[in-house]
């Protein structure tokens, strides 16, 4: 499927990344957007707000982000692509909502525009604390999809792929954004709308009696209808059979949950995605995601004049997490580096695939600012310095 | 079981509410003497004159014994987190005009954890019609305070009584902007199905309050007697005071109960304010939702 071109802007823009991902939902097909300010997000549903009475789009301001994080469930039930978007405050407080989305496998986005926290922390400033939360943040055992943008040219296209993916998934997904990334501005390009790919949830079409509203194919994933379609379906977030009804057994939690984990998991291939750069034959493999990549360029240059081998690899999904890809590198390269605007988050994750295989050096950050290249570079040196 | 018996209830004919209930999901979790069931009765009747089209009905729950009511409805129907049946109703109003969306939800869901929630959707007369069951206490998670716990009643957690000042929910709806308001019981069985049918027939947000027994967690530890008991009191110390000033209707422990339809009045709803303003200041640039146009711009 191609996008409704009634929503796409074709062209060459001088836009922040918040206007861009704005953009890139409305190309994507969403037409319900609930949220409730809070910087540096809001020029996210600013724009939204502006734009959508011309494109058959609603949007609203809500009470809090509890509301707008179910509010857009609801949309999604009735038939809509939705979306709502925060920072760390509101993104706390849309925790159970998330679960709830994985739980009943409501196709959604939650845009989260990282700011410095614990609490309030400083609102206006970058940080990239929330990834964890992004992957653990609601009770129970679930997956979602997570995607850090690094630019705002990504947070177009990006914000088409979270919306592609949650639709083909029937799953929550995370545009992990930063305030940098939100509020630089650089060029960015539309393409026509029929040069862009949009994919829509399955539709299940068929006989009304016995439908089974959570029974998944070999994708593991349902076909959805709307309320409305006459399909009578039911949708909680107890444990339920493949009906849609409550089920309070054992053996059916088992499976259902199962199968929400292996919908992502046994498709990560396809999910995961990243870009590397030099990492052949480097010794050192420097991994980035979001503004952080493009801080740790000026180092990995500088170390690479310096005569090192240093590769770089960027996470653009980072949920899943390139599991295999990080275990392989361990087993060759001589150490892992990982800048993040915070006190060490996914760097977790590269330690758990490395076990032990290399070093692994965290360059953690309270946020507030980006890191200065030359702390990046002297943890490069570091690294196998120390070996 | 004696042969007879068992051939006995096989032959009983159908229950004519039966096709409005998912009757594969039955016998259901309420406790004998709940009051919960006998509203429901009153929703599928008020359903079946209502002239409505099934599936164009949705019904959206929180969380709580009354939270239940959606999973029972054959029905479109969604059982959501707790406290936050509103606000998904309001998306799936706003993504589908067409759907007449229900919120079912108990006292504890709608106006403690979910009472933000319920003052915003009347202050904009967000297109749905909200009953709550208003039961005194927290049912599902084993009878603690509410909101609407009178003070003098004892609860689980007040286990030395409850000296928290009640909410006066036709007051609350009514000052936030409710278009309809009413107020039953579940011993008025007939006035409130009627109830139920004007709220669905309304536009913008009507609220009915519908007092029913706990017997399990209520009544039993404030020595009320059982749903039976319940009832009779309703019987006795109900007053029917169509258009009563809603300030004045406030519930106290064992006190008389003020029922009756508070408010029926007209302002614009959410949706027709968002439509008419935007044609009103775009005119044809407004490009309103299919579904929208087919309800709005007809
Ligand atoms: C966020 C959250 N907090 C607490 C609960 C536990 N909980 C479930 S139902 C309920 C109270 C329900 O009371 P009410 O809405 O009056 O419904 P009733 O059972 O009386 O019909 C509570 C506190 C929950 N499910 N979710
Ligand atoms: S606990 Fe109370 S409200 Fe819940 S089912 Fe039993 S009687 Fe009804
Ligand atoms: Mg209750």
């Amino acid at each position: 499927m191609h996008a409704d071109p009634i929503g796409v802007l074709t062209g060459a823009h001088f836009i922040d990344g918040d206007h861009a991902c704005s953009e890139g939902a409305i190309a994507a097909g969403c037409r319900f957007v609930a949220g409730y300010p809070i910087t540096p997000s809001t020029e996210v549903v600013e724009r939204i707000a502006d734009r959508f009475p011309f494109v058959g789009g609603v949007f609203i301001q809500m009470e809090d982000e509890i509301a707008s994080s179910i509010a857009i469930q609801g949309a999604v039930w009735g038939g809509k692509k939705a979306m709502t978007v925060t920072s760390g405050p509101g993104f706390s407080l849309m925790m159970e909502h998330i679960g709830f989305a994985a739980m009943t496998e409501t196709p959604c986005v939650f845009v989260d525009v990282q700011r410095a926290g614990p609490s309030t922390g400083l609102p206006t400033m970058p940080a990239q604390g929330d990834m964890m939360q992004a992957r653990w943040g609601s009770h129970g055992d679930y997956q979602i999809i997570a995607i850090a943008p690094n630019s705002p040219q990504e947070c177009f296209d990006l914000t088409i792929h979270a919306f592609n993916l949650s639709e083909r998934y029937r799953v929550p997904v995370m545009m992990m954004m930063d305030e940098c990334v939100g509020h630089m501005i650089e060029r960015v390009v539309i393409p026509e709308a029929e040069k862009i790919e949009v994919h829509n949830r399955k539709v299940y079409e068929g006989p009304k009696e016995n439908y089974l509203a959570f029974e998944a194919g070999r994708d593991l994933v349902p076909t959805m209808v709307k309320a409305g379609d006459g399909y009578k379906i039911h949708v909680t977030g107890l444990t339920h059979d493949e009906k849609g009804y409550p089920n309070m057994s054992v053996a059916t939690q088992a499976k259902l949950v199962q199968r929400l984990m292996d919908k992502i998991r046994l498709n990560a291939d396809d999910i995961i995605k990243y870009e590397e750069e030099n990492v052949e034959g480097a010794d050192i493999v420097v991994v980035t995601f979001g503004i952080t990549s493009r801080t740790a360029i000026p180092a990995i240059e500088q170390a690479r004049a310096k005569g090192l081998k240093v590769g770089h690899l960027r996470l653009i999904v980072c949920w899943p997490f390139p599991e295999k890809r990080i275990r392989e590198l361990a087993g060759r390269v001589k150490a892992i580096v990982m800048p993040e605007l915070n006190m060490g988050q996914m760097v977790y994750e590269v330690e758990r695939c490395a076990a032990g295989k290399c070093n692994v050096v965290s360059v953690p950050h309270a946020g507030g600012t980006v890191h200065q290249p030359k702390d990046i570079l002297a943890a490069i040196e570091k690294s196998i310095r120390g070996k | 079981m004696p042969e007879e018996l068992y051939e006995i209830e096989a032959n009983i004919p159908a229950n004519p509410i039966e096709e409005y209930l998912r009757m594969d999901r039955m016998p259901h979790i309420w406790c004998p003497g709940c009051g919960i069931g006998t509203t429901v009765n009153c929703f599928v009747r008020a359903l079946q004159t209502s002239g409505l089209d099934l599936d164009k009905v949705a019904v959206v729950s929180g969380i709580g014994c009354t939270g239940r009511v959606a999973g029972y409805m054959n029905l479109d129907s969604f059982h959501t987190t707790h406290g936050r049946a509103i606000p998904f109703a309001t998306g799936l109003k706003l993504a589908n005009p067409e759907l007449k969306v229900v919120v079912y939800s108990g006292d504890g869901d709608l106006t403690a954890i979910g009472g933000n929630h319920f003052i915003h959707a009347a202050r904009r007369n967000m297109d749905i019609t909200v009953i709550l069951i208003n039961n005194m206490i927290y049912g599902m998670t084993g009878g603690q305070v509410a909101p609407t716990t009178p003070v003098g009643a004892t609860a689980s957690t007040t286990p030395h009584g409850n000296f928290e000042e009640t909410f006066n929910l036709p007051f609350l709806a009514e000052s936030c902007g409710a278009v309809y308001v009413a107020r039953w019981t579940a011993h008025h069985v007939r006035h409130l199905t009627k109830s139920i049918k004007e709220a669905l027939a309304k536009k913008g947000f009507s609220f009915i309050e519908i007092l029913a027994p706990c017997p399990t967690l209520y009544s039993r530890r404030n020595k009320l007697g059982d749903g039976l008991d319940q009832m009779e009191f309703y019987r006795d110390h109900s007053q029917i005071k169509n258009g009563a000033d809603t300030k004045s209707v406030a519930i106290d422990f064992q006190g008389d109960i003020v029922v009756g339809k508070f408010v029926d009045k007209e302002r614009p709803t959410y949706l027709e304010a968002m439509n008419n303003h935007y044609q009103k200041k775009y005119g044809d640039r407004y490009v309103p939702s299919e579904e929208m146009r087919k309800v709005f711009h007809a």
